[in-house]
């Protein structure tokens, strides 16, 4: 019994590019009912049609997840389409201005947006879906992190300060919601060749770096049989095994 | 009674009467007492349907227009009311007549178009409607021109925020299923450590006044319904074990014994709609025990608490809470009957 036996209705947040693009589609691939948001509207209606052409069950919806306003838009919209959200993936992140500013260096308003998308958004989102999953029984509710939330890397100050709070933000909840059925996990992604990683380090040798296919495709591996891994959980998707 | 005129900030911060079927007795409670009321084992069914954003302000004809939406039909159509002018600060029973719309006419909202399929009975205002959008399109437009219903008691402009609750999911509600705004997470993880079991049914909760004396004579319209096998399997299981089932909400109630009341007693999972009426004298077959707002006799929700306690106990019980100060409508206090 996996994950994705029964097709369950997932909610994936920045699936017009990079990893997040790459998870909307594996997750469709897996047999999820997908909707998928992202700020540019067509963007990800395009993905999603393009899911959709190949006999995929996708829905591209236009909304900032960084924009309390509509959080509830969010919900509302991706249970109407695909009925009560089972998983909910926060991908969806800013990394804030580039070229990367040092703490003192970053205005208070990007250091603001950046909480707004990368943290305070996912709490709204997950406060929205959680009781459900609650009343439910079982829900499974996936941050996207990064090696930033571990290690203090001069210049990742927003974006680090960030993706830690969301890190122990899902742990907190697993806390709250231990023996419900309602699981936390957090994966750091590892560094890819994405539109991200080259603003953030446009010399990076992306030779060196994975594809955000493969990790999506490694990620989706792991949470088609991650029900015994205990909620609030960190993983890193280098060290992801494929059961 | 005085109505509750904003939301709490603490869901649970309001006041519980529970008023015993057994006894007859009358107690002032707070929500977070509930889990001592109930028995490890008893049921609890939430109406688990979203609160859509119904209320959406156009034109038609040349004249401004409100539509309350009441839900989608299976055939992608909407039902819907149409209003006046104006907006909730006037009550619904003063606001002035809309345009009477043909099949064909055409309502502009904010970015978004709906086409008159037809006037449906009982009043020119109820129609059926079909938007120029579908899919992720439409409901993302959809949630941008709505707002929630609401009433002239409630001046400032709710959001989505203030009126889902806490368990809420599909949108299908044109109106909260307000009786389970006291439910929050706490409380929800307090019942569960007592060991009281939940599920959930989705009801499309209507509108609970248009200010048409026709449409509202026939209110509750026919209003669409969802029943998830993990609940059709705890219900019977729960009576079998002579536990109780306790309805969070009126459109619970409609929803489970309408379902029951079609299937010969079984409750099936599935979907469904109901036109069911409960007042009375009504036998039901599923639900024994009710929490619920406060209801007035005047209200239409009073009449299906009439199935499950006497005329004479209910108005003791609202007597008590008004000399209390308890607060009615979709934000005030609560009452278990029970």
């Amino acid at each position: 019994m996996t994950l994705f036996d029964d097709k369950p209705a997932v909610l994936l947040t920045g699936a017009s590019r990079g990893l997040g693009r790459a998870l909307f589609e594996e997750l469709a691939r897996a047999g999820a009912r997908v909707v998928g948001v992202a700020r540019h509207a067509e963007a990800v209606a395009q993905v999603a049609a393009e899911l959709r052409a190949r006999g995929l069950e996708a829905h591209g919806l236009g909304a900032d997840i960084g924009d309390k306003r509509d959080i509830h838009r969010i919900a509302g919209a991706a249970a109407a389409l695909v009925g009560p959200i089972e998983v909910l993936v926060h991908n969806a992140s800013t990394l804030g201005p580039t070229p990367l500013p040092l703490l003192s260096d970053t205005a208070c308003e990007d250091f603001e947006r950046t909480l707004q998308v990368n943290l305070l958004g996912p709490f709204r989102l997950s406060k929205a879906l959680a009781g459900h999953m609650l009343v439910s029984g079982s829900g499974l509710i996936v941050s996207i992190s990064s090696d930033a939330a571990t290690s203090a890397y001069p210049g990742w100050g927003a974006y680090g300060v960030s993706k830690a709070a969301l890190d122990h933000l899902g742990r907190i909840w697993a806390a709250e919601l231990a023996g419900t059925g309602v699981r936390f996990l957090a994966i750091d992604p590892g560094e890819m060749d994405t539109d991200m990683h080259r603003a953030a380090l446009p010399d990076a040798d992306t030779a060196t770096l994975a594809a955000p296919a493969d990790v999506a495709a490694r990620i989706v591996r792991f949470l088609a049989h991650s029900q015994a891994t205990p909620s609030g959980t960190r993983l890193e998707a280098a060290k992801l095994e494929a059961a | 009674m005085n109505p509750a005129r904003q939301p709490r900030s603490v869901r649970s911060a309001g006041r519980l009467l529970h008023v015993s079927l057994a006894s007859g007795s009358i107690a002032h409670r707070s929500p977070n007492q509930l889990p001592e009321l109930l028995e490890p084992g008893d049921l609890l069914v939430f109406n688990d349907a979203a609160t859509l954003p119904a209320s959406i302000a156009g034109r038609a004809a040349g004249e401004p227009i409100e539509l309350r939406l009441l839900g989608a039909e299976s055939d992608g159509s909407w039902r819907a009311v149409a209003f006046g002018a104006g907006d909730h600060h006037t009550p619904t029973e003063r606001r002035p007549e809309p345009p009477r719309l043909m099949p064909g006419a055409r309502i502009d909202l904010p970015g978004l178009t709906a086409f008159v399929e037809r006037a449906l009975p009982p009043s020119p205002r109820l129609l059926r409607v079909r938007f120029n959008a579908e899919g992720a399109e439409l409901w993302s437009r959809l949630y941008r021109a709505g707002r929630p219903v609401q009433y002239s008691y409630v001046s400032s402009p709710l959001e989505l925020w203030d009126v889902q609750t806490a368990y809420a999911s599909v949108p299908w509600a044109a109106e909260a299923p307000s009786a389970g705004h006291p439910f929050d997470t706490a409380l929800l993880l307090a019942l569960r450590r007592r060991g009281v079991e939940v599920a959930t049914v989705t009801h499309a909760a209507g509108l609970s006044s248009t200010g048409d004396a026709a449409l509202d004579a026939a209110l509750p319209l026919e209003e669409r319904l969802a029943v998830p096998a993990r609940t059709a399997d705890a219900i019977p299981r729960a009576r079998r074990a002579g536990r109780r089932v306790i309805a969070v909400g009126t459109s619970v109630v409609r929803a489970l014994e309408s379902r029951a009341a079609e299937s010969g007693g079984l409750l099936p999972a599935g979907e469904g709609s109901t036109c069911l009426r409960i007042g009375p004298g009504y036998r039901r077959q599923v639900v024994d025990g009710l929490w619920t707002g406060m209801h007035e006799p005047t209200e239409s929700h009073h009449a299906l608490l009439l199935a499950f306690a006497p005329r004479a106990l209910l108005e003791r019980a609202l007597a008590e809470a008004e000399t209390a100060g308890y607060l009615g409508h979709e934000f005030g206090d609560a009452c278990l009957l029970l």
